[in-house]
């Protein structure tokens, strides 16, 4: 049963087409994964979809209701967490949470007892009476995230949540994501970190220019890229010259990757090292190391977005700083 | 019942964030307190307390309300705790009116503050109460909502103060408090008539000493036209500028 369904939803600024009619739908239960490099059209998508935002055209379904006319009862019944924490400084966790669960009309007894609960559960429930600019920012994170649940939605939408926070809070926040969709939330989760999608989601969309060229099963991409076999040789000089004597030798393999001190072949079948190494020592190139890589998501990522590997990783870095 | 909470949450929220905070009472108090000295020591004949009255508390609903709206505005838009509110399940003129509201009583209780100084000082019978509530309201709701106007056009807090001190100044001085408007040049004197300021220093005036010169039925209705005015021009930017 979907949850959400998007139709060729566009959003233009000026003469920028942000998102170009892209259509994709989320199972009601799964956490759906949303992944594009920088500048894809994650957030605007985002954005449209929770009214911060006025879609050009196309059409949203939330629920069963339409989320661009019906967008403050579609508010009821998501949370959302963005990608900075934006809570009141000046208030304490505690009072932030209740105020948030004020905004969604719970009850003053209700609101008290879920926000003790949630800092509790958040591992904050000896900090909550500190005001937010006193926590760190795996704490901030994490009440953040508090904050987005306190009204119990049955869809969260979650932005970039583990960027630029500690390895110990990333985990955390990772368990409580699975917890949440555990007990039955939708999560809507955009990441820099292929990692995270492998690990937490069900399905997953690929945003690359504002349109969703591809959306499958996590498990699904993972299949695709593990028919591929990958090893990379970390050689002293790479040059046109061995790249074309490698492809005459091994006609079965194609060059994924080269760089100037190493070449990332590929194959759909096993890939022996001896006889490339005896290769490389006619050529009277030096290997100093041969890694048979894992095929992962990002492999995956790297090959429908056509991002670099070595892009990807200076955006990831960016995001951090 | 739910929107209601949701209105006396923001609200009590702003006011225990904002206006309660011990800087801002000060101010209230000090800024009549200065205006008035400032009175005492430039005038070189005796200050009739009731005369200054009305400027003092007009100018303190003023500064008190779009200082302290357009500032917690673009400071909460800049640190994203806005779009929290934005994105909860309440009307934009619900949300805006619970903004708005911690800044007009804010107003409401500056204005009154010359008063209670005044009532040790002077003999303050024969004052028209009900319209000077009235008139203090009515500046109260028009300079929030110009406070609310001004948060919404423009980006960074310090933007907010400079554009603020844009309308503040010319109507401090020609709104006919301080100075008459018939004894302002001719050619100025058609701005006067084009400030909210000018209509609800009018109602105080007549409220305190008798002796407003416009009639109270179009102050009123010139002031209720600007708030109305204000409050659905600035929700309209919003939704343009804020729900892009």
């Amino acid at each position: 049963m979907h949850i959400i369904d998007v139709k060729n939803l566009s959003k233009r600024f000026g003469d920028f087409t942000a998102v170009k009619e892209i259509s994709f739908s989320v199972e009601k239960g799964e956490v759906f994964g949303f992944l594009g490099p920088n500048g894809a059209g994650k957030t605007t998508t985002i954005n449209m979809l929770t009214g911060l935002a006025q879609p050009t055209s196309g059409e949203i379904m939330i629920a069963s209701q339409d989320g661009i006319k019906d967008i403050k009862k579609v508010q009821q019944i998501i949370g959302i967490v963005p990608d900075e924490s934006n809570l009141y400084d000046e208030m304490s966790g505690y009072a932030n949470l209740v105020f948030c669960a004020s905004l969604y009309g719970l009850e003053k007894a209700t609101r008290e007892k879920r926000a003790l609960e949630l800092l509790k559960q958040f591992s904050l429930d000896n900090t909550g009476d500190r005001p937010f600019k006193a926590y760190s920012k795996g704490m901030k994170r994490k009440l953040t995230i508090a904050a987005g649940i306190i009204h119990e939605p049955e869809i969260l939408f979650l932005d970039e949540p583990t960027t630029g926070i500690d390895v110990e809070s990333a985990r955390q926040i990772r368990h409580l994501i699975k917890t949440l969709n555990a007990k039955g939330t939708t999560i809507f989760l955009t990441t820099h970190y292929i990692e995270d999608a492998e690990r937490l989601c069900n399905r997953i969309g690929f945003i690359v220019n504002g349109k969703v060229i591809k959306v499958s099963k996590t498990n699904d991409l993972m299949s695709e890229a593990q028919q591929e076999n990958i090893v990379e040789f970390f050689i002293e000089k790479s040059e046109s010259e061995l790249e074309a004597a490698l492809l005459h030798q091994f006609p079965q393999v194609s060059i994924k990757q080269s760089s100037p001190d190493s070449i990332k072949i590929s194959s759909v079948e096993r890939v022996q090292l001896m006889p490339f190494m005896r290769f490389f020592e006619a050529q009277g190139v030096v290997v100093s190391e041969a890694r048979i890589l894992r095929p992962s998501l990002e492999e995956v990522f790297v090959n429908i977005t056509g991002i670099e590997i070595n892009k990807l990783k200076k955006e990831k870095e960016g995001k951090k700083k | 019942m739910r929107q209601r909470m949701a209105f006396w949450s923001i609200l009590v929220k702003d006011m225990q964030n904002y206006y309660l905070k011990p800087p801002n009472i000060s101010w209230g108090i000090i800024f009549p307190i200065s205006w008035t000295l400032m009175f005492f020591m430039r005038s070189s004949t005796p200050v009739d307390i009731r005369d200054i009255l009305p400027g003092v508390m007009a100018l303190s609903v003023l500064f008190g309300t779009t200082s302290m709206l357009a500032v917690t505005i673009t400071f909460e838009r800049k640190s994203r705790s806005f779009e929290r509110l934005l994105l909860a399940p309440i009307s934009l003129n619900l949300l805006m009116l619970a903004k708005t509201t911690g800044a007009i009583v804010f107003g409401i209780v500056n204005a009154f503050v010359p008063v209670l100084f005044a009532s040790f000082l002077v003999d303050l019978s024969g004052i028209h109460w009900v319209t000077m509530i009235v008139g203090v309201f009515l500046i109260a709701v028009t300079s929030t909502f110009l406070g609310l106007f001004i948060a919404v056009s423009v980006r960074e807090v310090f933007e907010a103060q400079t554009f603020s001190n844009f309308f503040r100044f010319p109507m401090m001085f020609l709104c006919g408090l301080f100075i008459p408007i018939e004894s302002l040049p001719v050619f100025v004197r058609p701005i006067s008539y084009v400030l909210p300021l000018t209509y609800g220093a009018d109602l105080l005036k007549f409220s305190i000493n008798q002796n407003g010169h416009i009639q109270l039925w179009i102050s009123l209705i010139v002031l209720l036209a600007y708030s109305v005015g204000l409050f659905l021009i600035s929700t309209h930017n919003i939704k343009k500028k804020w729900i892009y």
